[in-house]
């Protein structure tokens, strides 16, 4: 269905400022929870101190990248277990197709750090220049003084925001309270500085004036989401069936034709986003679900049932259009997608938690030189180098006997070390060339490869790993 | 169509006339601040443009207003490098050659700068791995010096090189070629008797017969029996290690026309915290002594 019109279409449109009004419903206090609990989460968390002994940060959370060492509470990863970080990372990115494929875009609407940000500047934005009514007078007013005086407060307290998050980012790569002393004096690398402006200037811009636009125009995941979302998907939809046709005048000739839909505009007043909802699904709406509140409220007022707008799934919408039921709820969130992406995130969840518990706290390879393969000595002996890697992933010094369990006779030497005891410090990786000698015409000098173990016991604990490897002989 | 375009009535948005299978593509407009950031990128290029390194020229490319370089930015990393090094090198001159050993930092120091300069300069003859190549190059792993293998003598040996004429305090020695002292029968005979010594397959006969002439001709450089001698350079003939080759055809060559091998001296080519770093490494690929 088209029209035609002879104005040919602007190349470039302006933001239409959005002045959401304050709402209050069930869905804007679980957004309060949300918002206070992420944001004490992220500001908060590197302030928490963890005590790891004396040579190790205590700091609970700490990307080291200088030391290469991640801690999280009491795991700490090295950089060659940095599967566990791509094993969180598919996580996060599947956990984001489970939400979305059970409840729609409930990562937009409520956990974003976009959509939380932005919902603490308009708090702010209410605070100082009142709720909606007074900020779109405010924003038509001249430049006033008292303009001016309201404009700078506001933006003054939003850049204090966003100078504490980018300020808070810094802190998970050092120890906060010595990053925190030394940004303060001028002492902290210029990196620091520079991670903290450009975060401030991205808070500040992002949460003050781009907002919508960000998740519109800049953001990525809508465009997956919609390829995610189907007509099962659980989405914020207006109940025209029931709204339309909408009218304000319940008092006129007609009135009882009406739906119940009292175009009042208080869904389209309090949506952030500044669309109307009653228009159906589109690209822009977050299912913030704040429409939903606003409509809750006005429908009770009006003496009408709740649910004008609600969550509802689009083959729903069908249903009940056609005088159906809606699905029951447990269908709507068990579908085969649900459950493949929920199989797929917790068995990896499962891997990486098992790896977690199930790996040593020494680390112990062993890479055969090869080159050369072998050495034969004056006496004839046939000699294998190995470079020996031990990293003591403890908190203290630890020290270690290596032994040599083969079934040909082999006689084992350290490169420089008299005996076979080494010690590795605390939280270091230690580096060893030995040494297997093989006799003159015996099994494993005259063979070809042989498999034998390197033992390293743990001289005070006794704990015991062992690692293969081969020894090549001189033959075929 | 001149001038009448078509309006999407969902959402009241003129569409570009552009239609596949029935859809039609929105014309919806951008925003401006996208318009105003490629702006903000153009303003951003041409100030770069100044400020780096830009305009193509005959021999180069203009400066650019900050100087940089992408030569430079490497050298002052390894100049960097060079000052974090400099206590390092000098704690290594500071100690005698074979207690550097003794400090763990100051060992793995040498051990990884060593190994840099032994795959730069030595690499082309010993191999990579320090495992030399028949023909005259000698295996560096194994337990077999001919001149040496204490970190000293190392040392010595890579400051003055072997047989490097243009350094006076070079290791020296020749041997003499056989071939214009002894009969090829003698030759032959001596061969045996070489053969024998570290136990390889030989006319036992002819072996016995030309002790004497190993004893007269040889025994001042390998010793009597055979064993070598470091002064020299003369290797010990009587292991299973051979630096041209131990067969038959190959030591009758080598006495025929004696061998002359050389290695330069590195005096001039690296510096001594160079040398004792290589040193270093040398003797920890498993010969060191």
């Amino acid at each position: 269905m088209t029209s035609t019109s002879e104005t040919p279409p602007p190349l470039f449109a302006a933001r239409e400022p959005i002045f959401p009004r304050r709402v209050s419903g069930k869905f804007r206090t679980l957004k309060w929870w949300i918002l206070g609990v992420t944001l004490a989460i992220y500001y908060i968390t590197p302030w928490i101190r963890w005590d790891r002994g004396p040579s190790l940060p205590d700091q609970a959370v700490l990307v080291d990248l200088a030391n290469r060492r991640f801690y999280f509470f009491f795991i700490e990863i090295w950089p060659q277990e940095f599967y566990f970080v791509a094993g969180l990372l598919i996580m996060a990115g599947l956990g984001l197709f489970l939400f979305t494929s059970a409840l729609g875009r409930v990562w937009c609407g409520y956990t974003c750090p976009q959509t939380v940000w932005t919902d603490l500047f308009i708090l702010v934005e209410r605070w100082i220049e009142g709720d909606r009514n007074a900020r779109v007078r405010l924003w038509n007013a001249p430049w006033d003084a008292k303009k001016i005086r309201l404009r700078a407060i506001k933006w003054s307290v939003w850049l204090l925001i966003a100078v504490a998050t980018g300020g808070a980012w810094v802190f998970y790569f050092a120890d906060a309270p010595t990053l925190l002393g030394e940004i303060l004096t001028g002492r902290a690398p210029a990196v620091a500085y520079l991670s903290v402006a450009t975060l401030t200037a991205t808070t500040f811009t992002f949460g003050g004036f781009m907002r919508e636009q960000v998740c519109i125009y800049m953001c990525p995941w809508p465009r997956i989401q919609g390829a995610m979302m189907d007509e099962q998907t659980l989405t914020v939809a207006y109940r025209d069936w029931r709204g339309e046709p909408r009218g304000k005048h319940r008092k006129a000739a007609g009135a009882e034709q009406l739906g119940d839909c009292i175009d009042c505009n208080a869904c389209v007043n309090v949506c952030p986003m500044g669309i109307d909802i009653r228009d159906g699904q589109q690209l822009a709406c977050i299912t913030c679900a704040l429409c939903i509140d606003a409509c809750d409220d006005v429908m009770e007022k009006v003496n009408k049932p709740r649910g004008l707008i609600d969550y509802i799934t689009l083959a729903d919408g069908e249903r009940e259009r056609a005088g159906g039921q809606d699905a029951p709820v447990w269908k709507r969130i068990l579908r085969p997608r649900v459950i493949l992406y929920f199989v797929l995130w917790s068995a990896i969840g499962l891997g990486l938690l098992a790896a977690l518990f199930l790996r040593t706290d020494v680390a112990f390879s062993i890479e055969p030189v090869r080159n050369p393969v072998n050495v034969v000595l004056s006496d004839g002996s046939v000699r294998n180098a190995y470079e020996l890697r031990l990293r003591n992933m403890t908190g203290f010094d630890r020290a270690f006997r290596l032994s040599v369990e083969s079934p040909d006779p082999v006689a084992l030497t350290l490169e420089g070390v008299d005996g076979l005891d080494v010690s590795v410090p605390a939280d270091a990786t230690y580096r060893q060339r030995v040494y297997l000698t093989a006799p003159t015409g015996s099994a494993a000098g005259a063979g070809a490869l042989t498999d034998l173990d390197l033992v390293l016991e743990d001289t005070n604990t006794g704990q015991v790993v062992r690692e293969g490897t081969v020894f090549h002989g001189t033959g075929e | 169509m001149a001038g009448k375009r078509d309006v999407d009535e969902a959402t009241n948005t003129q569409t570009t006339g552009h239609e596949w299978d029935g859809i039609k593509e929105l014309d919806t407009p951008m925003p401006r601040w996208w318009l105003w950031s490629l702006y903000a990128t153009i303003v951003w290029g041409v100030i770069y443009l100044f400020l780096m390194p830009a305009w193509p020229l005959i021999n180069g490319a203009t400066p650019g207003l900050l100087g940089y370089s992408s030569r430079g930015a490497v050298e002052r990393d390894i100049a960097e490098a060079e000052a974090v090094n400099a206590p390092l090198d000098a704690q290594l001159m500071s100690v005698d050659i074979a207690s550097i050993a003794e400090d763990p930092d100051m060992l793995r120091y040498a051990i990884a700068g060593g190994g840099a300069v032994f795959r730069n300069n030595c690499s082309q003859c010993h191999g990579a791995g320090g495992q030399g190549a028949l023909g005259g190059y000698p295996n560096l792993v194994d337990d077999d010096w001919l001149w040496g293998g204490t970190t000293e003598e190392i040392y010595q040996t890579v400051t003055h090189g072997i047989r490097y004429e243009a350094d006076p305090d070079t290791r020296f020695s020749q041997m003499p070629a056989f071939g214009d002292i002894l009969e090829a029968d003698e030759i032959a005979g001596l061969a045996e008797y070489v053969l024998s010594l570290s136990g390889a397959d030989h006319d036992a006969d002819l072996a016995a017969a030309h002790q004497q002439t190993f004893i007269d001709n040889c025994s001042a450089c390998h010793g009597e029996d055979g064993t070598g001698m470091r002064d020299q350079g003369a290797p010990n003939l009587t292991d299973g290690i051979w630096l041209y080759g131990g067969d038959r055809d190959t030591i009758v060559a080598t006495i025929t026309n004696a061998r002359y091998g050389i290695m330069p001296a590195f005096q001039n080519r690296l510096t001594d915290a160079e040398i004792r770093k290589v040193a270093v490494y040398v003797h920890g690929l498993g010969g060191g002594e």
